[in-house]
């Protein structure tokens, strides 16, 4: 006591000035360390990103010279690599990184408005209800092309749509969400089962290779259809993201500190379904990157944050990846679709979550 | 003898003094509010259907500290909600500065108005800076993102809290009472002109308590905030209080000036408790010291 009692006393004005200055090297410390980690993760996927890119169109039957691409893309470049470049490979291309963006943003819009890892559109029947749909046009109403896509967006929106009705009680509660979205994935699975069963190989055949999810019937006019469309739900995400960073906080607290969280999911869950469903509708569900794309994303930026161009990024990192992958490493004859390889990537990478979660106070 | 705290025994927290809390109250951005009141007519609050808070009708004391008390699960965190529109009334309505509170804006109403819950959430990995500064939401527009003047009011509220050095730390690896400050702070970085807290005290040691009740008193009597806190530490309620309101089974017991509202009869009918109130040797309020089964003298 008596070292305290003979200590001068501290001069109130210099501690609180010391105090804040603490407080304010404190928050700006914080605040770089945040945005370097971001912009490092986010760099290092883009360059992931644009390699392969470049790799995916150098590779083929017609095979390109990183040269030649480069010049192809600046502008340059001679007829018959602009041709490869332009028409062969570029629609593939462009549909594949669209597609891994919409999924990367969709599964990170779900799983964190749900508050829940396994709430993605691929898990919880909204990919499945457009599967479901599609699979019914092509086989029973013998649609194809844009009305093909047409029917599987208005599937995977109706699921969306009954989820909610049926997750909503006076407020929608998110485990209610997921495990009917869950039930809804098997109910699809058996009318696709059923109506596969019922119709002949050969046309089975073509619905099943949509419905494993691929890029290759790419053709501009469908690019240019799910980029309009990214066009427009994209910067709609750009502004909830504020919002749906409050409401990460609880609804108690997002209500509290002035959202409307009702408002807010309704409109982040419409996004996310309306993403899924324009990606599902243009290649088929392709498995597992919307599910994937978000945690990965996020534990690299590691901040609590939404992350959401890191999903995006690493959204498109996969399904390109999981393409070039398909048609380049495998066997020629195969033919996989793409969707067989971010499945068989998405397995193991839900062990290997399980199995490295920090574990977590209760 | 004077109670002090012992500060060799606790090396990690440097608790601000008096002077140096009211040095930085001081210079908390804005002036003094003028009051906004803030009243419950008739309010029933119903989880489901299962009604809770029967018909409750309270005026809350504008720029004054009103604490309230009660038997777990009387009811008292569903008031707060109730009052913060949390929670939509199943009967009678909210007043904020004379209108209802569920036809106003809700970011309006969180400039006003801001709730501190019982079990607040935070996102896994957030950090105490990141966590504070979203605090300022109401303050901000869609488009008007974190400027300067919020820099500065998150630094204040972390000054005032005793958290300034935990600006880059972890929430989820806080203890609870560190957890706790950081959620005042977030609070205070809100600024808004009433603050309902539910058990802001809870998880602190006893020093820190007094830290955050002697904070939340500062705020009252230097910038006017109107607060409505529940606390379970019915001597620490009668210190504080200007107001002390008890709530028994979802309805108001009791309210008024705590010397009044205080005695052995009201905390056996609220609490079932048998318990002696004497005057507390420090402020003179009602000290209510339980009698209990097996410890009475012989
Ligand atoms: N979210 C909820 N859903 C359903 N019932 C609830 C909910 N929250 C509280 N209740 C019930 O309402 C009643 C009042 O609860 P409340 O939380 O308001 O009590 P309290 O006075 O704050 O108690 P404590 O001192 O334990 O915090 C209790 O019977 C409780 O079971
Ligand atoms: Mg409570």
């Amino acid at each position: 006591m008596t070292a305290v009692d003979t200590a001068p006393p501290t001069a109130a004005p210099d501690d609180a000035a010391a105090r804040l200055a603490a407080a304010r090297s404190g928050l700006r410390v914080d605040r770089r360390r945040r945005r370097v980690r971001t912009s490092v993760v986010t760099s290092v996927l883009a360059v992931v990103a644009v390699a392969l890119v470049v790799t995916a169109l150098m590779l083929g039957d017609f095979p390109l010279a990183f040269r030649q691409v480069v010049d192809v893309l600046t502008g340059g470049g001679d007829d018959i690599a602009r041709l490869v470049v332009v028409e062969f490979r570029g629609p593939r291309l462009v549909l594949a990184v669209l597609v891994g963006v919409a999924l990367g943003v969709s599964g990170a819009l779900f799983q964190s408005v749900l508050a829940n890892p396994l709430a993605s559109p691929d898990i919880i029947g909204v990919s499945q209800g457009a599967s479901a749909a599609a699979v019914a046009a092509l086989l029973l109403g013998g649609l194809t092309g844009l009305a093909l896509s047409a029917s599987a967006l208005a599937g995977g929106l109706a699921v969306g749509l009954f989820l909610y009705a049926v997750a909503w009680r006076g407020g929608l509660a998110g485990h209610r969400f997921v495990l009917s979205g869950i039930g809804v994935a098997y109910a699809c699975a058996s009318v696709i089962g059923y109506v596969l069963t019922r119709s002949d190989v050969q046309e089975a055949q073509a619905a099943l290779l949509w419905m494993t999810g691929s890029v290759a019937q790419a053709d501009w006019p469908l690019v240019r259809l799910l980029g309009s469309t990214l066009a427009v739900l994209l910067p709609l995400v750009a502004l909830v993201a504020r919002p749906l960073q409050v409401l990460l906080l609880g609804d108690q607290q997002a209500r509290a500190l002035g959202l409307r969280p009702e408002l807010v999911r309704a409109v982040v869950l419409g996004l996310g379904i309306a993403l899924a469903c324009a990606a599902t509708a243009a290649a088929g569900p392709v498995a597992f990157v919307a599910f994937t794309a978000a945690p990965v994303a996020r534990r690299l930026v590691g901040d609590g944050g939404l992350a959401l161009v890191p999903s995006a990024l690493v959204g498109l990192v996969l399904v390109l990846g999981a393409d070039v992958v398909a048609q380049h490493v495998l066997p020629a004859d195969m033919g996989v679709p793409v969707g067989v390889v971010t499945g068989a990537i998405g397995g193991p990478y839900l062990i290997w979550l399980m199995a490295t979660l920090r574990a977590r106070p209760a | 003898m004077t109670l002090t705290t012992d500060k060799t025994a606790d090396a990690t927290t440097e608790h601000a003094s008096a002077e140096t809390i009211h040095a930085l109250a001081a210079g908390l951005e804005g002036e003094r509010h003028e009051p906004v009141r803030l009243a419950a007519h008739g309010l029933h609050l119903a989880y489901d259907k299962r009604t809770v808070v029967h018909g409750v009708d309270l005026e809350v004391p504008p720029g004054a500290v009103t604490v309230i008390v009660g038997a777990n699960g009387c009811g008292k965190s569903t008031l707060l909600r109730g009052l913060g529109r949390i929670l939509k009334p199943a009967g009678g309505h909210v007043e904020l500065d004379g209108r209802d509170i569920a036809r106003q804006r809700p970011r309006d109403v969180a400039r006003l108005l801001g709730l501190l819950p019982q079990q607040p959430l935070a996102p896994e990995g957030i950090t105490v800076a990141d966590l504070v500064a979203r605090g300022r939401h109401p303050h901000q527009g869609a488009f008007r993102r974190h400027g300067a003047g919020d820099a500065e009011a998150v630094a204040q509220a972390l000054a005032l809290t005793d958290t300034h050095e935990l600006a880059g730390r972890r929430v989820e690896e806080l203890s609870g009472g560190q957890r706790q400050r950081v959620w005042v702070a977030m609070m205070l970085a809100q600024d808004p002109r009433i603050m309902l807290l539910d058990e802001p005290t809870t998880y602190l040691d006893i020093a820190h308590q007094v830290d955050v009740l002697d904070l939340l008193t500062e705020l009252n009597r230097t910038r006017g905030t109107t607060v409505v806190m529940v606390l379970h530490e019915l001597a620490l309620a009668a210190r504080y209080a200007d107001h002390l309101v008890v709530m028994h089974e979802g309805r108001l017991f009791r309210a008024g000036p705590p010397a009044e509202v205080l005695d052995a009869d009201c905390v056996r009918e609220a609490f079932g408790l048998e318990a002696r109130v004497v005057p507390d040797p420090v402020t003179g309020s009602p000290l209510v010291v339980p009698v209990g089964r097996h410890q009475r003298r012989a």
